[in-house]
């Protein structure tokens, strides 16, 4: 097989372009796959830190999965999920201490989410299904599309969350004052864990009766 | 197939590196960090005092002007180090390890504790650090005193790993705000410490609701830290308050 007849795939292709959009439908990492389901019952009371994570996870899919897929011809088969870990905590630890050192007020921010990044499923499960086995365009592709997936829910459940459970939506109020002169309240059950995950059903429950291809006989 | 050897000297490799990597960021970046919860530190102190307009930029000019008198005091309430002129952030107050120290108190060693004085439009203000711990990792904070030792002013809550949304809003104006006003000591003169309740701060009598404020929903064991460490910090100092008196 010669390169220089093989024709270059393009930046976008159609392929290239579904690993992209995958992940925010029928390949969701959390609501198909089911994976990163601790993380996102934790941080998504509020949409801020919601965000934060998503964005984090997604910085560190991308660039995780292009680190793996450059060293996976050599990663010996015995050893792999060890390289995996080792190349996820070495990177979200550099990167902490790069915030650390020069923007202090973001990394006080995400000071919490550092260690559940590590922690977080999706990052190994992409790892060990994609990089492992692809090109390193791909994979970055990947690891965007699946951390876009991630964020979609995290973010949609910081939305129902904070707007139920606090009122607020980005820490700002919009529910009116006028429903709580009528005996509006806040339901304190959406701040709490449990809730996170009966709206991680539901969202389940929309989407796959939606798109028959995902329900298993 | 790999052979055994290569995997060893793969991983060996691979550790080495990374050892090498990681270690020297964190060398290279040291002093910028230190110097980054220095200022942040100083930050904190300012704004539990209500000093407006405080950012990483002016903190330490601020901190200087602001700042009138530094002590350290030790478990009998004497003063054991002052420290009044230029370069505070290299006062022996403004170092004090407060997890050492508050560890040596819990295993009933003798301790040294710091205490910040502001002046703010004429008036003293006393700053007292905080550190305790939360559900995942330590918290801290500080609070401020009027002059009398008594009412408290204002506080600011730092935490390492609080559930965000939850445990972490001690940090925000939310829970902050419900502080000021509050009184560490009751009627007579006993210290009773600022504490935090569940169960809806208004539904209490006025002797409870002078010395307690409304704990955060969904977040119990972080509000019960906040309660346990203001308690624990603040009584230490009850002898130096006394004596002053």
């Amino acid at each position: 097989m010669s390169t220089d007849k093989q024709e270059r795939e393009p930046l976008f292709s159609a392929k290239n372009r579904k690993l992209l959009t995958n992940p925010l439908n029928i390949d969701n990492p959390i609501t198909v796959q089911v994976l990163g389901i601790c993380s996102a019952l934790a941080v998504t009371a509020k949409i801020k830190p919601a965000f934060v994570m998503a964005l984090s996870v997604m910085i560190v899919t991308a660039f995780s999965n292009f680190v793996i897929s450059l060293m996976r011809n050599g990663i010996p088969p015995r050893i792999r999920i060890i390289v995996q870990l080792v190349v996820i905590a070495s990177l979200v630890i550099v990167v902490d201490q790069v915030l650390k050192a020069f923007v202090y007020d973001v990394s006080k921010q995400l000071s919490v989410f550092v260690g559940l990044i590590i922690t977080n499923c999706i990052l190994m499960g992409r790892l060990e299904a994609f990089a492992m086995v692809n090109k390193p365009w791909p994979s970055i592709l990947d690891g965007i599309g699946n951390g876009l997936g991630y964020g979609i829910i995290l973010i949609i459940l910081g939305f129902v969350r904070e707007l139920f459970g606090s009122g607020t939506i980005w820490g700002f109020h919009v529910i009116p004052e006028a429903f709580y002169d009528f005996g509006y309240k806040n339901n304190g059950f959406m701040i709490l864990p449990p809730m996170a995950l009966i709206i991680v059903g539901i969202i389940i429950w929309i989407q796959r009766s939606r798109n028959p291809e995902l329900i298993e006989n | 197939m790999y052979s055994n050897a290569y995997i060893f000297r793969y991983a060996g490799l691979m550790v080495i590196l990374v050892a090498a990597i990681l270690s020297s960021a964190a060398m290279l970046l040291k002093p910028m960090q230190e110097r980054n919860e220095a200022v942040d530190k100083m930050q904190s102190i300012l704004d539990a005092a209500g000093i407006e307009n405080v950012n990483s930029k002016n903190a330490i000019e601020l901190f200087n002007q602001y700042v009138t008198k530094m002590i350290v005091i030790d478990e009998k309430g004497v003063i054991t180090d002052e420290y009044k002129d230029a370069g505070k952030e290299n006062s022996e107050a403004f170092k004090v390890n407060l997890k050492e120290q508050l560890y040596n108190k819990s295993i009933n060693r003798s301790f040294k504790l710091p205490l910040y004085v502001l002046e703010k439009d004429g008036e003293k203000i006393n700053i007292v650090p905080l550190r305790g711990v939360g559900l995942w990792g330590p918290i801290w904070g500080n609070i401020a005193l009027k002059d009398d030792f008594n009412t408290v002013i204002g506080v600011t809550f730092g935490h390492k790993s609080e559930t965000p949304g939850l445990g972490a809003e001690i940090e925000t104006p939310v829970f902050t705000d419900l502080f000021p006003g509050k009184k560490i000591f009751n009627e007579k003169g006993d210290f009773v410490s600022v504490g935090v309740i569940k169960g809806g701060i208004e539904n209490f009598p006025a002797d409870v609701q002078r010395h307690n404020v409304d704990a955060i929903s969904g977040g119990t064991i972080t509000s019960n830290g906040v309660n346990d460490m203001i308690k624990n910090v603040l009584e230490s100092y009850v002898p130096y308050i006394q004596k002053r008196e």
